[in-house]
């Protein structure tokens, strides 16, 4: 819990929605946070998260603003990325036959609005293992479920029935639900812990190479 | 598991945040809205500008429609209630629209008293003209504000009124010491608790839109860069020449505020926007700003 987070430079998308609330996560745990409108803005992140928001209105400026295929190219080389609820469906390869545009980058089978509307619109405690023994309030907004993952998708946390509404796949980290609303910053530790990681691994392979 | 929580009524308007909300009457303008990049749609019957040009008592819009609309779209989708009428809230939500506007565009059924709108799961939207009012629509359990502008104008001014008129006694709010809270509370009318807190926030304990006379990509940089997080459009997109590309031009600069150079390409080709109406030639009783106690 002693990770000094204050040299990475993490990006927030901030084309639309609730980007603020991961600006002020981000700056909690003293990492330095980046709003992101425009591909010029994608430069030497450390990485980047997509938040909550409407993923066909975030989907559009992403495609009308050409940050898609940056974005693309940015998480084939391995940037660190965590999606909220529209990050989710962003990130998802298939996403039920809905045409939008999306990153498309992840092995998720996401199902959008999955609960219902707003009036089935709820909060939770979930135990996530990732995140030790406390629970973790996790409010779901119009949101969006996990499926069913691929191969190499580790799921990270589930409804009582069993939805998964967390998980990792190499670098890339999606919630169902918005950590950035609740004030639990454990969720975005786990990012930045993540990130971390990837410089040092990245590190690692320059020291072999030389 | 908890739905309906304070949280999760306001976690949707933070979803909404720097997008635009629009209004529509058809299932097909819903399309149009929801390709152009909205954030949500209005379902309306009228849009303002109809709504002041045909005069009559305006209502909430019918159920059928409604859900038409609801259908036609996978984006939240508000509906608008008469100020102070919960029979028409009660019909809405069981509708299970997204967002509910008690809205000073429709006719008032209660010249006294707004709808209690924490007796319900749906979240509610309110208007306002300045800091107090906002406070009291929230006091009532609004989730989310909207400056109230001066609806089916296409005319800016009012909701620069009402926009500067909620941040700046906020602002002022901020150098206050508590001693001077109570007092200020009665001033505005609001509750002090909420006049506390905004004081300590030094913002609105929810989200703020603006609303009422945008009409081109410029009026929405305008007001975003004046506090706005997210703007309602009314008549503004469906009475321009051109609704796709209009819609999608102040989605952009809603999103792009600080970028002119952005500003000035998506506005170019748009066609004539809405014919606006000079505030002067309203006579006052036909205000729909001063709706609203």
């Amino acid at each position: 819990m002693t990770d000094d987070f204050s040299r990475l430079t993490i990006g927030v998308l901030a084309l639309q929605g609730a980007f603020i609330e991961h600006v002020q996560a981000l700056e909690r745990l003293g990492a330095q946070a980046r709003q992101v409108r425009l591909p010029g803005e994608l430069q030497s992140l450390d990485g980047l998260i997509i938040p909550g928001g409407e993923s066909t209105t975030i989907g559009q400026l992403l495609e009308e603003f050409q940050l898609l295929e940056p974005l693309r190219r940015l998480i084939g080389s391995g940037l660190p990325i965590y999606g909220t609820c529209a990050g989710t469906i962003l990130l998802a390869r298939d996403i039920g036959g809905l045409s939008q545009p999306l990153l498309a980058t992840m092995d998720l089978q996401v199902e959008r609005n999955a609960f219902g509307r707003q009036l089935q619109s709820f909060e939770t405690d979930l135990r996530i293992d990732s995140l030790g023994k406390a629970p973790f309030r996790a409010i779901f907004i119009r949101a969006p479920a996990i499926r069913s993952v691929g191969p190499g998708v580790e799921p990270l946390a589930w409804l009582e029935d069993g939805t998964i509404v967390a998980a990792r796949q190499a670098r890339l980290l999606v919630s169902c639900f918005h950590p950035e609303l609740s004030g639990d910053d454990r969720f975005h530790r786990l990012f930045l812990a993540a990130v971390l990681e990837a410089q040092q691994e990245a590190s690692a392979q320059v020291d072999r190479a030389s | 598991m908890q739905e309906a929580t304070y949280t999760v009524k306001k976690g949707l308007a933070q979803m909404l945040k720097g997008g635009v909300i629009m209004d529509v009457v058809t299932p097909e303008q819903a399309r149009i809205a929801e390709d152009a990049g909205a954030c949500a749609v209005m379902a309306l019957e009228r849009v303002p500008s109809e709504i002041r040009a045909q005069g009559g008592v305006a209502r909430m819009s019918p159920p059928e429609l409604i859900e038409q609309i609801m259908d036609a779209v996978t984006i939240p989708v508000m509906a608008k209630a008469r100020i102070g009428h919960f029979g028409e809230a009660q019909v809405l939500e069981a509708l299970g629209v997204d967002y509910i506007d008690e809205s000073e565009v429709l006719t008032p059924a209660d010249e006294v008293n707004h709808i209690d709108k924490h007796a319900y799961k749906v979240p509610f939207v309110c208007g306002a003209t300045d800091l107090g009012e906002a406070l009291r629509r929230i006091g009532e359990g609004a989730a989310m504000i909207r400056s109230k502008g001066e609806a089916g104008t296409g005319n800016i001014v009012e909701a620069v009124r009402h926009l500067r008129a909620i941040t700046s006694t906020i602002k002022r709010l901020g150098i206050l010491g508590p001693e001077e809270w109570m007092s200020e509370a009665k001033r505005l009318g609001a509750p002090y608790e909420l006049v506390r807190e905004v004081a300590g926030e030094g913002k609105l304990p929810v989200v703020l839109f603006c609303a009422g006379g945008v009409a081109t990509p410029a009026d929405a940089a305008l007001v975003m860069q004046l506090g706005a997080e997210g703007v309602f459009v009314g008549s503004g997109i469906f009475k321009s020449e051109d609704p796709s590309r209009t819609a999608a031009a102040i989605v952009k600069a809603t999103t792009h505020f600080r970028e002119p150079k952005i500003i000035a390409e998506v506005s170019k080709h748009l066609g004539k926007a809405m014919p606006g109406i000079e505030l002067g030639a309203i006579p006052e009783r036909e205000l729909m700003a001063a709706r609203g106690w």
